[in-house]
């Protein structure tokens, strides 16, 4: 075992792409969102913001963000206003270190901190219709602004954490993230066409699911995919990778609500 | 040939003739002897034409499928579409939707997403006010996931 | 329930075809689905839904599990006079839900 260990580095160093900062695998323009690949029904879905089924939960997030919780009675816009203009941009930065915990935060856990930590109430459960609702509505006021996370300083170690993650072979069908959504995507997979697995559209409204769902969500459902071990929600390792996901991306477009298959 | 076997023969090849013709009106359902259709038509043939359902040639997931369907009607207060029926040939409730339009319509069309349980073909009959039925179908290959999300 | 209705062209003419859709926030169980521990999930489907225009019956639909989750429909009517669309629903646990929406109608 001690001797694997050292050999195992020496082995991810070599298929690791460097340092943050430096190159990623998929050149900023050859990023494709994972609209891209989906089929002209699924398109349409999205792109009419009337039937698009994510639209539900972001009219439900905005009547859930002006209405009063927990023990001080006080709402999200008490604190922070119109979330048309103070929720601008702020899905581009999440995952982020929390600057009081020094915790790595996604957006969900943003929202559940705020509503225990600030309003006393109870922290929304995963994947709960109250956490859907307001993570669809404060996500989508970033539709269309380029993601944008720092994985610098107190960030380092879980993106290195979630890169690791990401290119290490799991599950008994054996295989990494990158197997697939780095030297596959594009290619055909029974009859899916096999996207570059980017963030940048959630919470989507999944077909599948036949409702809204969380990247947790969707990052669980690979697991179970490779026949891994489904990691319960709220573990770090979804996080870590989330913000190495999201550097990943960089630079795509928030699409929030997405639809996808 | 003695003369007992050649009408054998020859019954037997009027029905190989038949045969397609039956089939492909039962695949679309508005075969009078499904009980389904019965229902809804009491008998009346039911013509092809002045319908068109559109659907995709291919769903990547049966769980939501856009559908459209369009009768070639004036909609005016004598002659217009009653109901529109849709049914499946292989979901395990057949009887998808009914559509109840009438003079105030306007336009007779409805679209909507449906349930696919598979690859197959869908129908659609519509009512008019004559009292006449008319039908078209669509038949939809619907696939699977690559990878089961067991999420 | 949540539910979006659109109404199109806003306002309409008087006499001018308008098409209404309707997007509603609902499971449509099939009962064909299972549960982490094995249990059927009850079927639960809104199996009806009236559209009133100005309290006038313009659309009905008999609905089933054959109808996608968070059901979608769209349709068209005459534009006779303003006032309101009146959508209502049941579901197979009897649970009703209702929406609304204005039409505007010029001469």
């Amino acid at each position: 075992m001690s001797r694997a260990v050292p050999l195992l580095a020496a082995m991810l160093a070599l298929w690791s792409p460097g340092a943050a900062g430096q190159e990623r695998r998929i050149p900023a323009g050859e990023l494709k969102s994972g609209i891209a690949f989906a089929s002209p029904e699924v398109r349409a879905m999205q792109a009419d913001d009337f039937s698009n089924p994510g639209m539900l939960w972001v009219e439900k997030g905005a009547r859930l963000w002006s209405t009063p919780a927990g023990g001080a009675g006080r709402s999200c816009a008490d604190c922070h206003g119109d979330a048309r203009s103070s929720m601008k941009g702020a899905a581009t930065r999440y995952p982020a270190i929390d600057r009081a915990s020094g915790e790595l935060l996604n957006l969900e856990g943003r929202i559940r901190q705020c509503r225990s930590e600030r309003q006393g109430a109870a922290a929304p459960r995963h994947e709960s219709e109250e956490l859907l609702a307001l993570t669809a509505y404060i996500a989508h006021q970033s539709r269309g602004m380029p993601i944008e996370v720092d994985v610098d300083g107190a960030a380092r170690p879980h993106f290195e954490a979630g890169r690791a993650f990401y290119y290490r072979r799991i599950g008994q069908v054996n295989l990494a993230c990158a197997n697939c959504h780095e030297q596959n995507w594009g290619r055909t997979l029974l009859s899916e066409t096999i996207s570059q697995g980017h963030p940048n559209a959630y919470p989507i409204y999944r077909i599948e699911w036949q409702t809204l769902g969380s990247i947790e969500r969707r990052l669980r459902g690979c697991l179970s995919a490779v026949r891994a071990v489904i990691l319960p929600y709220g573990a770090p390792e979804y996080r870590d990778l989330e913000l190495f996901l999201a550097w990943r991306a960089k630079g795509l477009p928030v699409e929030s609500p997405g639809v996808r298959r | 040939m003695n003369r007992p076997g050649r009408r054998r023969f020859v019954a037997g090849l009027a029905g190989a003739v038949a045969l397609p013709a039956m089939s492909r009106a039962a695949r679309a359902q508005t075969d009078q002897l499904d009980p389904m259709v019965w229902v809804f038509t009491k008998g009346v043939p039911v013509q092809k034409g002045r319908v068109k359902l559109e659907l995709p040639l291919l769903a990547d997931n049966g769980n939501s499928v856009p559908l459209t369907v369009t009768v070639d009607s004036p909609m005016s207060a004598t002659d217009y579409v009653k109901s529109i029926h849709l049914f499946s040939e292989k979901n395990p409730v057949r009887d998808m939707a009914r559509f109840y339009l009438g003079p105030r319509g306007g336009r007779a069309k409805v679209v909507t997403r449906v349930r696919l349980a598979g690859t197959q073909t869908v129908t659609a009959i519509a009512a008019l006010s004559d009292g006449s039925f008319w039908w078209d179908s669509a038949h939809v290959q619907v696939t699977l996931s690559a990878c089961m999300d067991e999420s | 329930m949540s539910a979006r209705i659109r109404v199109v062209p806003a306002p309409a003419k008087r006499g001018e075809v308008v098409e209404v859709s309707i997007l509603i926030q609902h499971d449509m169980e099939t009962g064909y689905r299972r549960d982490d521990e094995g249990r059927v999930i009850p079927r639960d489907c809104i199996n009806l839904l009236t559209c009133r225009y100005n309290g006038v019956e313009v659309f009905r639909a008999d609905l089933s599990s054959g109808i996608s989750a968070n059901p979608y429909l769209q349709f068209y009517t005459v534009a006779v006079a303003s006032g309101e669309l009146e959508f209502s629903w049941i579901d197979d646990l009897s649970v009703q839900g209702a929406a609304r929406a204005g039409i505007a109608v010029s001469e």
